[in-house]
């Protein structure tokens, strides 16, 4: 009978009609995102971090600047490099998250947000102080050790250097301490010169890697 | 005395809502019928060829996410295959089966995105769409939990996929695969035998087969003009060697037809995911491979898959270096657009913007 189906289609109509709405009004009600969530900002941990430029490297649009210089205060706990820039370009930032990836010490993390809208491009820059005073939520994207503790950033506290690693703090330490350059400037002389990053030195040649 | 009248040259788009995109179409008409057309493209042109000589084989990845834009999964997977048979590699089951399963959600989210905006195109206005959009977005929820992005994904790398699904994946799965046959019966319920639907749609923009043949047009409109052609069963990958599932056909090649195929193959990607489910087993989901890729120099590969639009190949060359030396892609619709001439020409206006809906075509893969 013609008409039939049409009466079918408004049944659900109808049914629908008293049903929940399935979606939520946004700035009143949020939905929690996943712990796996990719979002800004990005967590770094100063303390693990060696400055080796593994994610400036690997960032398919090369929009993380380090900047590396021999460390002279720390060399005692270990450091070899001491850290002056770690620039993410927030605006070109597709949060593929290869630079987490990349990073062998666990040191770079998603973050879980993705509120940030800025008023202008300045403040869509992230900084090394920034990210040294931010609130260390990671993401447990592509960081096994945390997804295994159930840890959620949404909900928990917010995560010391030490915790987070996928080998103890000790195993990072030595790793740290046995980074040796294979030539470079002697440290002794003290001199202000930028170094190059350890990673960025090899023959690739590959974009994104900056200093 | 007779009005004098004239065809008039009218400019649809680049910035036409119905258009998906920024897609151009210059038609002449003579009062309401179409005499000619003339698609123009490119408005969307990003180099993505360009900027994947410029990238390692790893981070092409994240560029093939903005290809078709509405079904990444199934993106990455055509890069990943042309990847590992230039490395001569093969990821392991584990791998296979869960970008079978990425692969598979991702085709039903975007089918229902086709379906969707056809039905919108029809002048529905939004009711079928929000229903499709309700299913959709647990596809995305889903994606959410293993990848950590709903649109832009890239999941799948090459040698198998980054991590394994978390442990609340599962069963988010398994209430997701409960729900579905319901919602897709309730929007079947809704429009599949609607009379206007079946008035506007049928027999209209018919594409025959020699025709469908002769264009090399693929998936879902290939299907719809009457040949069960499809690469998973052709030629399958991954897991779907491993996977029972029919190839819905139909014979008119109307623009319901199309619609019709699609509606199909949203229960048979379904199927393939319980499948999946069922036979899935622990193990690594990736090859041990180099962060920097380096396949040896003078090979080539051709990874092909049936995305949710067609054949999608990419082909690439290796010099011995980091990133491809060539990097092709045959996306399906820009292919599937050749053949816009002939469905359109004859038919009315109202009924051109339904035919655009029915071919289904993205413009981030069309311009690439």
């Amino acid at each position: 009978m013609y008409g039939l189906a049409m009466v079918k289609g408004l049944m659900v109509t109808l049914k629908n009609l008293t049903r929940k709405p399935f979606t939520v009004q946004y700035p009143e009600e949020r939905l929690t995102q996943h712990p796996r969530f990719r979002g800004e900002e990005f967590v770094w941990y100063e303390e693990r971090c060696t400055g080796c430029a593994s994610c400036a490297k690997y960032c398919p649009l090369g929009i993380i600047k380090i900047v590396t210089s021999p460390s002279e205060t720390a060399i005692d706990q270990g450091d070899k490099y001491r850290l002056e820039v770690f620039d993410i370009e927030l605006q070109r930032c597709m949060f593929c998250g290869l630079c987490v990836e990349a990073c062998p010490y666990d040191a770079l993390f998603m973050g879980s947000g993705f509120e940030q809208g800025k008023y202008s491009r300045k403040g869509m820059f992230i900084s090394i102080d920034q990210l040294r005073q931010s609130e260390k939520h990671p993401s447990t994207f592509f960081r096994p050790q945390l997804e295994s503790t159930g840890y959620n950033p949404h909900k928990n506290r917010p995560l010391d250097w030490k915790e987070v690693g996928r080998e103890s703090w000790n195993w990072h330490r030595q790793e740290k301490m046995g980074m040796r350059l294979a030539s470079g400037p002697d440290l002794d002389n003290g001199s202000a010169e930028e170094l190059e990053p350890a990673g960025t030195s090899s023959s690739d040649g590959s974009n994104g890697a900056s200093s | 005395m007779p009005i004098r009248t004239e065809p008039m040259t009218v400019n649809v788009g680049p910035q036409h809502p119905s258009t998906h995109g920024v897609f151009r179409l210059r038609i002449t008409f003579d009062g309401e019928e179409i005499l000619e057309v003339e698609p123009v493209f490119g408005y969307l042109h990003r180099g993505t060829e360009k900027l994947a000589e410029e990238r390692n084989y790893v981070q092409v990845v994240t560029l093939t996410d903005r290809l078709d834009y509405v079904s990444s999964m199934i993106n990455n997977q055509a890069y990943c295959l042309a990847v590992e048979q230039l490395l001569e590699v093969e990821p392991p089951d584990r791998g296979k089966y869960l970008r079978t399963i990425a692969a598979e959600l991702q085709r039903i989210a975007a089918h229902l995105m086709g379906i969707g905006f056809f039905l919108q195109d029809l002048g529905t206005l939004g009711t079928p769409l929000m229903y499709c959009f309700r299913t959709r977005e647990k596809i995305l929820d889903l994606f959410e939990m293993l990848c950590g992005a709903r649109i832009t994904v890239s999941y799948l790398r090459p040698g198998g996929v980054f991590a394994d699904a978390p442990e609340d994946f599962w069963p988010a799965l398994d209430r997701f695969l409960t729900d579905l046959p319901g919602e897709l019966s309730e929007l079947e319920q809704l429009i599949l035998e609607n009379e206007i639907v079946m008035v506007r749609t049928r027999g209209v923009s018919t594409l025959p087969l020699d025709m469908a043949i002769n264009s090399s047009v693929s998936g879902p409109v290939l299907r719809a003009s009457g040949l069960a052609w499809d690469w998973r069963k052709a030629e399958p990958y991954d897991a779907y060697d491993r996977v029972e599932f029919d190839v819905p056909v139909a014979q008119n090649g109307d623009n319901y037809d199309r619609f019709w195929v699609r509606m199909q193959e949203l229960h048979q990607s379904a199927r393939i995911v319980r499948q999946c489910v069922e036979q899935i087993e622990p193990g690594p989901v990736r090859l041990d491979l180099p962060l920097v890729l380096r396949p040896e120099p003078g090979r080539e590969a051709y990874g092909r898959v049936e995305a949710s639009k067609g054949e999608l190949a990419f082909y690439l060359f290796s010099d011995g270096g980091i990133s491809p030396y060539r990097c092709k892609i045959r996306s399906p619709s820009l292919i599937n657009l050749t053949v816009t001439e002939h469905l359109l020409v004859g038919w009315k206006l109202a009924d051109m913007i339904v035919t655009l809906g029915s071919v289904d075509i993205n413009m981030g893969e069309v311009d690439r």
